[in-house]
């Protein structure tokens, strides 16, 4: 087949959700509407360490409209599921089985459950029960606690870092802290689960459908074949929805219970405390460098928090291993256990506090060398793979730092700190790179042609905000030669196709060439039918040569008298591919600055990215314009703040978990500069939903030093900060 | 208790209200109107965004009592019939819907906003919305959305036949 062009590649093409979602009908997992429908809801722990001595359910029991009361006995029959960081790489976020036994782990463990006809007497029957605990103080700060090599996690040392440092002209060190941050989507988790006999239907937000099918599957000892999980529309995610929490096997263990379909959504509150968080980290960095620049060593040291049976690691360094040409260069990553829940990867794990802390000493470095940080970065392009000396499959970095200084007007000339003041703000400019690789999961979709000129495809997939409606839609349509309208997309529904979950940027660069395969079988099956068969058309047509069609379809359809064709098709990324996969981008911003309060206001910023091919600009702007904001916040506002004696989270509520509002935000441009990468895929698109956050933090913490002199090592760059810098003379 | 209240010009009515409940539960657990959003149940991110007389409010922090007798719109009320409201169609039309769970808050908002001022200045629009949390979208796109919807209902205007009324 001859690769045709199509204007739906590359088409800005409207949200095809966009209808729904603006009239109120688009039906997310809390709008499922069942008959009998009862609610769950879960009552938490309040100490974070010890066990329960004993717990008062009678006046919760005889509460108005209570069905059932289930506390941590382990009476709920939920079987293990392994835990997804283990070797067993199950699709649990938390390893333990909840509701299994007295021993609290965490603050906000779940420790009851309430079921109820309505949602409200639920809320009231919980609020009756009584719990007494045995305390133990619990391990909160990462001082405290005592580094450890994660297991199987070798450091990874290229040359000698030393040696490295013995040659350098300039030499800079420093130390960094991120804070926990929690992903807050504006849907909190819910979950609507359903039993009829030995079979379970689940509604959940959800970005991974076939994760939860197979949690549930293993928990209650059932095939996967009887377990349905469907997710059509999700209210964002960033992480917290990416593995499967308690209490979705709580959800399921209540709707057996009571032998009814049972709705259970976490609370704004819960949200902190039962689907994962960006763990705090500290880092240090040590940089080397000849007096033009060369980078001569790295050295990158991580320290994240986990829980006392986890062993997540937020891997800082993992962008260090592969930004910068650097011959000698050394990453440590440690963890520390303390008395939380599971941490989680976050939107841009590792890579989000890891470049703010890179990219902030890559600035100090070029402070100290008096040299345009732009220029610092050109002079250690990394041409090839460090880590693996892998070609790239594709990369723009330089053009990203050209176009992107060229829109925002960067000033090489202008980098003395604090020498731009308009009224009572200092002005500043900062950037910084991004990168961001993909997870390459294999996928499988499906398609078929239907006689009334209409396609559909699907796959378990998800739209978790991002667009895949839309995009995987327009690359059928490329494929099959239909316009876009006549193509019904079906997501998050395991009955689909599996497809890995909606995470780590991976689903239009992976998922998008297994709608390809799947169009094209499709395609071609009833194409190569037609040729071969006397009675068509197209009998000894050259299949190459065919104008193909709705026309064609209806009419070969409609000749042979099927009423529809599907074929499935399958993509499975090269997992010895000779060419690294990265996307890359630039950051760069203006802050304002109070002289006085220290508040810092960004006014603008420009982020310049190559994905590879954009299958839909208008789509992944707005994904990247929504990482830059990510960003944005992580540098100036989002800080979850843990009690250091008791352990919990001081304020888990959106009033005390800032999040940028409209006003907080100044202008944000994003500009395309890569091309299609042939080395990824035929589709030649590579991610576009992390990056937009990585380096954003740091180009912005960047300006406040360009700004003010101050150098805030500590997210968020809150006023007291800017101010305490001043005070010491930055 | 029974509440009796107007739902988008429809006269509604809702039995056995337990006193404590919200009118974003009634309207979406017993009204059957769940495009209003509970995201956070203290009036702080404004998914839940509801007209009450003529007024925004987050419906969350309004008892349902409160309504008795009192007229409530919500996003499911914004378009006529299968005609979106131009504040509807904008955010469809600019991007500036994402997951979709803070636009029906943001769609009432924007409505209202527009109804008191045809010619917002962007920082108008951004105090305007800033009760409003979005999550995904970065804000850009909402802007775009909110000055186009401002500009086709300026141009509506123009184009409406005039002083016939005095």
């Amino acid at each position: 087949m001859s690769p045709q062009t199509t204007p739906w590649i590359g088409a800005a093409a409207a949200r095809v959700d966009g209808p729904v979602k603006v009239t109120g009908t688009a039906i997310y997992t809390g709008d499922v509407a069942l008959p009998e429908l009862a609610h769950a809801v879960l009552v938490q722990s309040t100490i974070a360490k010890g066990r329960i001595t004993d717990m008062d359910i009678a006046a919760a029991e005889t509460a108005p409209g209570v069905l059932a009361v289930c506390t941590s006995d382990g009476s709920l029959g939920i079987g293990r599921v392994a835990s997804y960081y283990s070797a067993d790489n199950g699709p649990m976020g938390d390893g333990r089985t909840p509701l299994s036994d007295a021993v609290i782990h965490h603050h906000g463990q779940h420790i009851a459950m309430v079921v109820a006809q309505t949602l409200e007497e639920a809320v009231a029957g919980a609020e009756r029960i009584r719990t007494r605990y045995r305390h133990q103080s619990p391990l909160v700060r990462i001082e405290d606690a005592i580094p450890q090599t994660p297991p199987g996690r070798e450091d990874i040392v290229r040359g000698d870092l030393t040696t490295g440092l013995a040659v350098a002209d300039v030499t800079v060190e420093a130390y960094y802290e991120t804070p926990p941050q929690h992903m807050n989507p504006m849907e909190p988790c819910t979950t609507t689960a359903h039993w009829v006999g030995d079979r379970l239907t689940v509604y959940d937000s959800t970005q991974y459908v076939s994760g939860v099918r197979d949690a549930l599957a293993s928990a209650f000892g059932v095939p996967p074949a009887n377990v349905r999980v469907l997710s059509g529309f999700v209210g964002g995610g960033f992480g917290s929805k990416g593995t499967v929490w308690p209490h979705v096997l709580l959800a399921a263990a209540a709707a057996r219970l009571v032998d009814r379909p049972v709705r259970l959504a976490l609370t704004r509150p819960q949200m902190f405390t039962s689907c994962g968080t960006r763990p705090a980290t500290r880092q240090r960095i040590v940089l080397g460098a000849h007096r033009d620049g060369r980078l001569t060593a790295i050295g990158h040291d991580g320290t994240s928090a986990t829980s006392p049976g986890e062993n997540v690691v937020e891997s800082t360094g993992g962008l260090t291993s592969i930004l910068y040409a650097c011959p000698n260069v050394t990453i440590r990553q440690r963890i520390v256990r303390l008395d939380m829940q599971a941490p989680t990867f976050q939107r841009a794990p590792g890579r989000a506090p890891g470049s703010f802390a890179l990219e902030s000493a890559l600035d100090e470095l070029a402070h100290e060398l008096r040299m345009d940080p732009v220029e610092l970065r050109l002079r250690n392009h990394a041409d090839a793979d460090p880590s693996s000396g892998r070609p790239w499959s594709g990369k723009h970095l330089r053009e990203c730092y050209r176009v992107g200084a060229e829109r925002f007007g960067w000033d090489p000339a202008d980098r003395t700190p604090g020498t731009r003041r308009e009224g009572d703000v200092l002005i500043g400019t900062g950037m910084a790179s991004a990168t961001h690789e993909m997870d390459p999961g294999p996928a499988a979709a499906y398609a078929e042609l239907r006689v009334d000129g209409t396609a559909v495809i699907g796959v378990a997939s998800h739209d978790i905000g991002t667009g895949t409606y839309t995009v995987l839609g327009q690359i059928a349509a490329d494929v099959l030669g239909l316009p876009p309208e006549r193509i019904i997309v079906r997501l998050g529904d395991t009955d689909l196709p599996e497809a890995p979950p909606s995470i780590g940027s991976q689903t239009v660069a992976y998922v998008g060439p297994a709608i390809r395969r799947a169009c094209e079988a499709v395609r071609d099956d009833l194409l190569a039918a037609a040729v071969a068969d006397p009675e068509s058309p197209l009998y000894r047509r050259e299949i190459g040569a065919i104008e193909f069609g709705p026309r064609t379809y209806v009419a070969e359809l409609a000749r042979i008298g099927e009423p529809s064709v599907s074929a499935v098709g399958h993509h499975h990324p090269d997992a010895n591919s000779r060419y690294a996969v990265h996307s890359f981008g630039a950051h760069f911003a203006e802050v304002a600055v109070d002289a006085l309060t220290g508040t810092v206001r960004v006014r603008r910023m420009v982020g310049a990215f190559d994905v590879g091919r954009v299958i839909n600009p208008r789509t992944a702007r707005s994904q990247l314009l929504g990482g830059m904001t990510f960003g944005l916040a992580q540098a100036l506002m989002e800080a979850t703040v843990i009690d250091p004696r008791r352990g919990h989270v001081v304020e888990p509520h959106l009033a005390g978990y800032h999040l940028p509002v409209n006003a907080d935000i100044g202008t944000l441009d994003v500009l395309f500069v890569g091309e299609p990468d042939p080395h990824i895929s035929d589709l030649g698109a590579r991610g576009a939903g992390e990056i937009g956050v990585v380096g954003a933090a740091a180009a912005i913490a960047n300006a406040v030093f360009h700004a003010t002199g101050v150098r805030v090592r500590t997210l968020p760059i809150t006023p007291d900060r800017v101010v305490a810098g001043s005070a010491v003379g930055g | 208790m029974k509440v009796t209240f107007t739902v988008n010009g429809r006269p509604t009515e809702a039995d056995d209200v337990w006193e404590g409940e919200s009118l974003l539960y009634v309207l979406r657990e017993r009204v059957g109107l769940p495009g209003s959003k509970n995201a956070c149940e203290q009036g702080e991110c404004g998914s839940c965004t509801v007209y009450l007389d003529g007024d925004p409010v987050c419906s969350c922090l309004v008892a349902a009592g409160q309504v008795q007798d009192r007229e409530v719109g919500t996003v499911e009320g914004l378009a006529q019939g299968d005609t979106l409201d131009p504040v509807q169609q904008a955010f469809v039309d600019a991007g500036a819907v994402q997951c979709g769970f803070c636009t029906p808050g943001l769609l009432v908002q924007t409505h209202d906003l527009l109804n008191r001022a045809h010619h917002p200045s962007d920082a108008e629009i951004r105090e305007a919305l800033s009760g409003n949390l979005c999550r995904c979208t970065g804000y850009e796109k909402i802007m775009d959305a909110v000055r186009l919807a401002a500009a086709r209902k300026a141009d509506a205007r123009d184009a409406a036949p005039t002083g016939l009324e005095g």
